[in-house]
């Protein structure tokens, strides 16, 4: 697949404040790209940077094959929706389309046709006079949006232009969203602090702490198969094991120290040796709270003490401690009845299992 | 499925909220500005009664009185428009009020770009001397315009610049550049730069997103500065008396001096033209140095 966006030991310094820190990665042509990470993880100084609107400290961009690193944002083939839409109040939703066209030696009736194309394209149909202060936050960044993709972009950046919207209208939009880069087949470049929007749409996801990624994988790999402890954490599986390798056969690493039989994950890595420490995960709604230790064919087991019930519609989640001191969460599906009483009661003794498939062995530490 | 939402719904939210309460009972708090009892709120209407009567008779009277037909006394003896239309055979006045337009056109102009400029530079960047440039801004606007005056009349002479209407045009520019800024910046204060770089990620290079989007969108704050110097300018008295050449006698230093003559319906006349002038200008300054939203929303 051809590359659409090169990014090669990128750095980017604020003074002191280093905000990303020598990121090398390739967005392919056609994908649905996602920055995922905290605030202040570098993602938007990233996208700025490819954007024109921050140069790199050093390392190298570029788009298509054209090193585009130190060309202002008028003269890349990329556009930008921004979080505040940054539509201009003094222009109507048409001329705020159109704005652009001019530059691309359009004349006014082919840009107001083309520009017209492109509210078509987001079902504004019919807002053309309006000015911005008259549309709602969802039509505000839909307008936003048609102004960009009118461009013809060869990468459309999107600054986390759905965080102003309410729950309910932001799911829509997310669909939409999706749909229209894949009928488009343009490659996007999102930002988000979102993980579930991230999910939802991406096709790879970078996750990004301290102006570092820490993990680029399709989108459903980075949720079930976190490498670090912090990309557990942001995909909410904050269930951390530890224990001491005992032996690697076959992409098998067998782990002990915490069951009486050692514990079978697979991993990717070879590096591991006999007696090193190793980290893993599990995430939470793949544990089953029992009330007798694990039964069914190779089930791994763990006696806890129960701290507490938290309802929350969909799941209930019980959070335990294990005998090592370590807080675990874990889901259970409400797909019965509501009832007050349970098998379980908080400050009792439980058994938490799992499959050892799901068992997810995080990268060595160096 | 993914109709657009309506826009009507943002807009309607906030004004059911102010609706007042069917029953309002003896001790429900009253609503926002009113007195609780009758008699204070009497009081206080006697009281802004004589604060307005104070600040308003004087300027009602001039007015009531450039169309009295009694040239000495202030006696009453009927209505007559003849003192405007002396006015206009009036040929020092005449020459007065073009004086003044000039000075204030052109400082108006010269202060309102000038201005503009320092407002932009002082909002988008932070260079060496930033805090003093700000604090020398505001001195015309704080210092005694008598000093400033006298400061002005010594600076031309130790320059040799003879005083003309040239004088007093760089003057009024000197003071009114610090209005304009002011005005400017305050409007700047809630600009959006993600316009700016929107419009550069359209393709507009940075003269063509100046002008295409940085001033139309400050053009409100741009036109209540130069209207607010304009006001200033034209009604300028002190400082012009210091650095008024021969000849460059202005409308107000024109009025001061028929006045030391005796209290003309001529004077009385031009006095409420130049009024009407200023409250027009500044009401019009006002309303464009309202929230940016307010004023464009309503279409």
């Amino acid at each position: 697949m051809s590359v659409s966006v090169d990014i090669a030991g990128v750095t980017k310094r604020f003074g002191d404040f280093v905000a990303v820190d020598r990121v090398s990665l390739q967005i392919r042509k056609g994908e649905f790209f996602s920055l995922l990470g905290p605030s202040g993880c570098g993602k938007t100084t990233l996208l700025r940077m490819i954007g024109g609107f921050e140069f790199p400290t050093e390392g190298v961009i570029r788009i298509g094959d054209r090193d585009v690193t130190w060309l202002p944002p008028y003269k890349r083939p990329v556009n930008m929706v921004f979080q505040s839409s940054a539509l201009f109040p003094h222009l109507t939703v048409i001329e705020n389309v159109a704005f652009g066209l001019r530059y691309k030696g359009l004349n006014n009736g082919a840009a107001k046709q083309k520009a017209r194309d492109a509210l078509a394209l987001v079902r504004l149909e019919g807002f053309e006079d309006r000015p911005p202060a008259q549309l709602s936050g969802g039509q505000r960044q839909r307008v936003a949006l048609a102004r960009a993709l009118a461009m013809e972009p060869e990468v459309l950046l999107l600054d986390e232009p759905l965080a102003a919207l309410d729950q309910k209208l932001r799911k829509e939009v997310q669909l939409e969203l999706k749909n229209l880069q894949k009928s488009l087949g343009l490659t996007f470049v999102f930002v988000t602090h979102d993980q579930e929007e991230a999910l939802t749409m991406s096709d790879r996801i970078a996750v990004m702490n301290q102006g570092r990624v820490e993990q680029l994988d399709a989108s459903h790999h980075v949720f079930e198969y976190p490498k670090t402890e912090f990309v557990a954490q942001f995909m909410g599986a904050p269930n951390f094991f530890t224990g001491v390798v005992k032996s690697l056969a076959e992409g098998l690493l067998y782990i002990g120290g915490r069951t009486e039989a050692d514990i079978r994950a697979r991993t990717t890595s070879d590096t591991w040796r006999p007696n090193d420490p190793v980290r893993f995960v599990v995430r939470p709604e793949k544990l089953d709270l029992r009330t007798k230790s694990g039964t069914s064919d190779g089930e791994v087991s763990i006696e806890v003490t129960i701290e507490d019930r938290v309802y929350q519609g969909v799941n209930t989640v019980w959070v335990v401690r294990g005998d090592d001191g370590e807080r675990y969460m874990i889901y259970e599906q409400n797909d019965r009845p509501f009832q007050e009483s349970s098998r379980f009661r908080v400050g009792g003794r439980a058994f938490m299992s799992w499959n050892p498939r799901d068992t997810v062995v995080l990268e060595k530490k160096s | 499925m993914l109709t657009p939402e309506p826009a009507t719904r943002a807009a309607s939210a906030p004004e059911s909220v102010e609706t007042t309460p069917a029953f309002v009972g003896p001790r429900a708090p009253a609503p926002r500005g009113a007195a609780p009892f009758p008699w204070e709120r009497r009081l206080l209407g006697i009281h802004s009664a004589l604060v307005y009567l104070f600040l308003y008779a004087p300027i009602a009277i001039l007015i009531v009185f450039s169309f009295n037909a009694a040239r000495q006394t202030a006696r009453w003896e009927g209505f007559t428009v003849q003192w405007y239309a002396r006015l206009m055979e009036n040929t020092l006045i005449l020459k007065a009020l073009k004086n003044s337009l000039i000075v204030a056109g052109v400082t108006t102009v010269v202060a309102t770009i000038i201005g503009t400029l320092a407002a932009l530079a002082l909002a988008r960047y932070s260079f060496r001397g930033k805090g003093a440039t700000q604090a020398t801004l505001f001195l015309p606007i704080i210092i005694p315009e008598i000093v400033f005056g006298a400061a002005l009349v010594t600076f031309f002479g130790a320059i040799q610049l003879r005083l003309s209407i040239w004088t007093v045009i760089l003057s009024h520019i000197a003071f009114s550049i610090s209005y304009v800024a002011i005005v400017v910046r305050a409007r700047l204060a809630g600009f959006d730069r993600s316009l700016e770089e929107a419009a550069m990620d359209l393709g507009a290079g940075p003269v063509q997103t100046f002008f295409r989007v940085t001033l139309p969108v400050i053009l409100p704050g741009v036109i209540a500065g130069a209207l607010l110097v304009f006001t200033i300018s034209i009604d300028d008295y002190v400082v012009s008396s210091f650095v008024a050449g021969v000849g460059a006698t202005t409308l107000p230093l024109q009025i001061y001096s028929m006045i030391k003559v005796g209290v003309t319906p001529e004077v009385n006349a031009v006095s409420s033209l130049l009024l009407l002038a200023t409250v027009v200008m500044i009401v019009v300054s006002q309303r464009l140095q309202q929230e940016p939203g307010k004023g464009e929303s309503r279409r």
